[in-house]
């Protein structure tokens, strides 16, 4: 049984139907990309597998149980959500921010056990240096990786992020895929992540699901979704995919150029 | 290894500064009570003040002059008791309202809540009960109308999904109605009863009495220590409505519970005391200043600034133009714009 899995959701906004039927499983170790163009419903989606949107239909089971049958501590306790904004900038510490990543587990007191979790998880995202600093001091991308890190310390099988890498420069865009694709193998995480760098997707991804106005489009290993075909059915743009290197890379080109070069 | 107890040592040392500056607001409350209640027009020592409210207290063992002890304990100390609970009970609010709302503007203010109950109160003084009618009129309908706007907003809100853009922006269009409301009835009300209106917005603590001061204590009583048990809903809420639903926090649900209790405890103190705006403003703020956002030392503490702030400002309001009593909502402002515009221009992190 897979540890997340997804059956034939919908959501619809008032009339507009933003995703029709979808569905996939997520297994323990394994990163899934969500991929599409802007709009496409992977927001809308990660909302719904989270439980803060009611789909009009289908489900989502966590460890086997419908998420509508659990309360909503359980569900943060098995479940971490990361949004694609980079946090409000408040007068917190990084500290302080990270620390309330174990709401679902404390009552009023923080325990050192706790404290230690959260240093652990600041030094895993290289914050440590920043740990004492206000939110409101820090740049966006580190916001973004102190968002990454308080998910870690909800201490989840399943980790749902929101284009976490959007605001990162290339080095850390990079870091932040090496932490979650590590943890994935070596605690076992399910991590669902929504991108919009299609190479990033492919290189640290497992399998990635392509959606486009809200219907999945293709789903499976990088190397047999990301095809020129696909990316011009979605994207409605031509690109060349290279293999040869060791995660498919995909190239966009200007339109025509690819017919006058050939 | 070396960086982690770097990090734990830091979180000792603002939990301690946490603890001191409660404590000192604590020790600076209890020293400027000791210094208010010996204030008024009667001229008694310090001494005779205290001796005064030991006798009241236990008139077996302490014995003062009964014109003392009806002064001091039926003119100053309920009055001075019930600008620290008002104080108290309007920063707290203001502290809920700027946290959930993640909106620094955010207060009972700002948020039309205090406008409604002036009108209110305007409604029963120029319509209902005249300027000799009952005051407790005018209190229950003041209360009345606050309840009324925060369940106004808060419908808005809903309807238009509940972002905390929407209920500020609801808020501060509530705000102009009651206004235009309270306007219209000064337009149409006599001389006399155009005094009253503007009387009571001017906010002050003159009318208290120990019942008044018996209502505004329980109803702190029921919702402070519940406010505190959710102390990290509430810094979950303060992150955003996504990172709250992510950390298991029923959102909407806390949403309209915390709106409720910040708009229950404005109103019940508002309703006796009419406008006292800018402690629930600015409480919050210094506090935060000084000690930071997490909700669990913030509510306490920033109580506390806003009962040194209101008591403080009373004091000064009793005593300047002695035996003339100056509204403290006009003290709270004069002295407390200039504090806090200071404070904002020296220190960035707000």
């Amino acid at each position: 049984m897979a540890l997340l899995s997804v059956e034939d959701l919908s959501f619809a906004y008032r009339d507009r139907e933003i995703l029709s039927r979808v569905s996939f499983p997520v297994d323990t170790g394994e990163v899934l990309g969500l991929v599409g163009p802007n709009g496409c419903g992977k927001t809308t989606l990660i909302r719904c597998v989270d439980g803060m949107l009611t789909p009009g239909s289908g489900r989502v089971l966590l460890h086997g149980r419908d998420l509508r049958d659990m309360h909503r501590r359980d569900i943060a306790r098995a479940m971490a959500y990361v949004p694609q904004s980079a946090g409000n900038q408040t007068a917190s510490t990084v500290f302080e921010t990270v620390l309330m990543g174990r709401r679902p587990y404390l009552n009023w007191t923080v325990s050192p056990a706790d404290e230690e979790k959260v240093v652990e998880a600041l030094a895993i995202l290289d914050l440590g240096g920043l740990a004492l600093r206000k939110i409101r001091e820090l740049s966006g991308g580190e916001r973004q990786r102190v968002m990454i890190a308080r998910a870690l310390v909800q201490e989840t099988g399943v980790v749902l992020l929101d284009e976490p890498t959007s605001n990162l420069d290339i080095r850390h865009q990079m870091a932040v895929m090496e932490v979650l694709s590590g943890l994935a193998d070596e605690r076992g995480l399910a991590v669902v992540i929504a991108l919009h760098d299609l190479n990033l997707a492919a290189t640290y991804c497992h399998r990635l699901l392509v959606m486009k106005a809200g219907e999945v489009y293709g789903y499976g290993e990088p190397e047999e979704v990301l095809t020129p075909d696909m990316i011009e059915r979605v994207y409605g743009i031509e690109a060349v995919v290279k293999q040869d290197l060791p995660a498919p890379y995909v190239v966009p080109v200007r339109p025509g150029q690819l017919r006058e070069g050939a | 290894m070396e960086q982690s107890v770097v990090i734990q040592e830091g979180y000792t040392r603002l939990k301690k500064t946490r603890t001191l500056f409660i404590g000192g607001l604590i020790a600076g409350l209890v020293i400027l009570i000791g210094v208010a209640v010996t204030l008024g027009s009667a001229d008694y020592t310090v001494a005779e003040s205290y001796i005064a409210i030991l006798a009241g207290l236990f008139p077996g063992i302490f014995s003062a002059p009964d014109l003392a002890t009806t002064i001091v304990w039926d003119l100053r100390l309920h009055r001075v008791l019930f600008a620290v609970f008002a104080g108290f009970g309007l920063a707290v609010a203001g502290s809920v309202m700027q946290g959930i709302l993640r909106n620094p503007l955010a207060s009972p203010f700002t948020l039309g809540i205090a406008s409604a109950a002036t009108t209110g109160a305007s409604i029963a003084i120029v319509l209902g009960a005249g300027i000799a009618g009952s005051e407790y009129l005018v209190i229950a309908n003041a209360f009345l109308f606050a309840l009324l706007a925060a369940l106004a907003i808060y419908g808005m809100a809903r309807y238009r999904g509940i972002g905390s853009e929407t209920m500020v922006l609801a808020g501060i269009a509530i705000m102009y109605l009651f206004s235009a409301v309270t306007s219209l009835l000064q337009y149409v009300g006599s001389a006399e009863q155009l005094r009253a209106v503007v009387f009571w917005t001017f906010g002050s603590v003159d009318k208290s009495t120990w019942p008044k001061l018996g209502i505004v204590s329980l109803v702190l009583a029921c919702t402070i220590p519940y406010l505190l048990y959710r102390a990290w809903d509430l810094n979950a809420l303060a992150e955003g409505d996504e990172v709250a639903a992510g950390l298991g926090v029923p959102v909407e649900r806390s949403m309209i519970v915390f709106m409720m209790i910040a708009s229950l405890i404005t109103a019940v103190i508002i309703c006796f005391t009419g406008t006292i705006g800018f402690i629930g403003l600015v409480a919050p703020h210094i506090t935060r200043m000084a000690i930071g956002g997490d909700f669990r030392t913030l509510l306490p503490a920033s109580g506390l600034v806003g009962a040194v702030l209101l008591l403080a400002a009373d004091s000064i309001a009793r005593s300047v133009l002695a035996p003339q009593i100056i509204p403290v909502g006009i003290v709270t402002a004069f002295l407390g714009v200039p504090f806090f515009i200071y404070l904002f221009m020296h220190r960035r992190d707000a």
